[in-house]
């Protein structure tokens, strides 16, 4: 980055109270003000948000995609974590 | 270490799959450098394309008009930067595509090369211009590269407003006055062939197509997504009274397509090559924007530096 360039920052809104902060995109900004500020105008036009997060891209620490299978599979072979596992009787309605 | 061979028959495997790409997933290096290219004209496009319009900001006929011009305009600067930002997530810097766009080695749609003489010109622009985007961009919400796919979501979700507020101009236009129906048929005759223009070279000639396609990158070939344009379009004009100035658009009962004449492919190329009318101008204008902001994003970085020291000083002495 030279010195003059604005720092990249992740944009997270939450659509409207009761719901998550999702990601939304990424913004460039000198501050931490301005990134709200320039994430409103982006990403909020139409009133898509009721809250703004930003957070310095350079912050996230992402699992590496290339270990996905080794970080997710211990997981994979536990479908007793289901309730459809579970063999009930027909008769007994929404448990 | 694996073969490279390898891991581009995985990737392979995992688009057949539909699955998406995501930016930290190794990809070939080709599909990097072409979604880089693709994804950042895309952007320019946006962004040029704000300097016709723009044009008519201030003269727009009404304050209904001049407000909805402007938030247009403001979207299409949103678009750009939802675009910027998906190629970023490619390792492109937003500083080396702005260089690009400059010193003219990064193209961007050749429709924005043409002049806005008349009000009526931002009907046509909305209708037709944006309406031919939008088929591009409705076909690239399922791109492979999820970044790109999440920027055309939300970009489509804000183009239907473009185009029917550019429908609405036409249509009080054709309702209007002798002069008005003539300042709209005007409009149009000078947009058609243009925004034909807007889906590439025809299949025969287009290069990159076959892979992009197989990459998933791109879903219906250029001449497949003109003539869903076109298919379209005809009946808009119909409604609004207008006629397209090309005397072999024709429906077809056997293809249930229309027939369409010859596309002047010589001016396609000349003004691709950057001898439209208005290349110069677009170009000069955006370096002029650019130079003329320097100082402001100079600015906000040393406020920042600033705030920061500040902060830092409290947090020692405290
Ligand atoms: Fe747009
Ligand atoms: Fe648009």
């Amino acid at each position: 980055m030279k010195k003059n360039d604005w720092p990249l920052w992740e944009v997270f809104i939450r659509s409207k109270n009761g719901l998550s902060h999702k990601h939304a995109g990424s913004i460039h900004a000198a501050d931490a003000d301005m990134a709200i500020e320039n994430a409103r105008d982006v990403y909020t036009r139409r009133q898509e948000g009721v809250s703004i997060w930003v957070v310095p891209s350079t912050s996230i620490v992402a699992s590496n995609p290339d270990e996905q299978t080794e970080l997710f599979d211990p997981a994979e072979n536990k479908i007793y974590r289901h309730p459809t596992f579970y063999n009930l009787p027909e008769e007994l309605n929404h448990m | 270490m694996e073969s490279n061979y390898n891991l581009e028959t995985r990737f392979q495997e995992r688009i057949d799959r539909e699955e998406k790409i995501e930016a930290r997933d190794w990809m070939p290096d080709k599909y990097r450098k072409t979604l880089i290219r693709q994804i950042s004209q895309h952007a320019h496009s946006e962004i040029v394309g704000m300097l016709p319009e723009g044009n008519w900001i201030t003269r727009a006929p009404t304050l209904r008009r001049k407000a909805a011009l402007l938030a247009k305009v403001q979207d299409e600067a949103g678009h750009g930067l939802y675009l910027y930002s998906a190629a970023e997530t490619l390792g492109a810097t937003r500083e080396q595509m702005i260089e690009d766009l400059h010193t003219g080695k990064a193209k961007y749609s050749s429709i924005f090369n043409y002049p806005t003489l008349a009000w009526a010109d931002m009907g046509a622009i909305g209708w037709l211009v944006d309406g031919a985007a939008i088929m591009n961009q409705v076909m690239l919400t399922r791109t492979s590269y999820g970044p790109y796919a999440r920027a055309m979501v939300r970009i489509c979700k804000e183009e239907s407003f473009h185009q029917r507020q550019g429908y609405e101009i036409l249509l009080t236009l054709c309702r209007g006055s002798e002069a008005q129906k003539a300042m709209a048929q005007d409009a149009v005759n000078r947009f058609w062939w243009p925004s034909l223009m807007m889906f590439g070279p025809s299949d025969k000639e287009s290069t990159n197509s076959a892979q992009s396609m197989k990459w998933k990158i791109k879903r219906k070939s250029n001449d497949e997504l003109r003539q869903q344009f076109i298919d379209a379009t005809v009946p808009q004009a119909e409604i609004l009274g207008v006629t397209l100035p090309d005397p072999e658009l024709k429906w077809d009962e056997e293809s249930q397509h229309y027939n369409f004449g010859e596309i002047d492919w010589d001016e396609f190329w000349r003004v691709v090559k950057g001898h439209g009318p208005c290349n110069e101008d677009r170009l000069k204008a955006r370096i002029s924007a650019h130079e003329k902001g320097a100082w402001v994003r100079e600015a906000a970085v040393a406020y920042a530096a600033k705030q920061k020291e500040i902060a830092d000083q409290k947090a020692i002495s405290a």
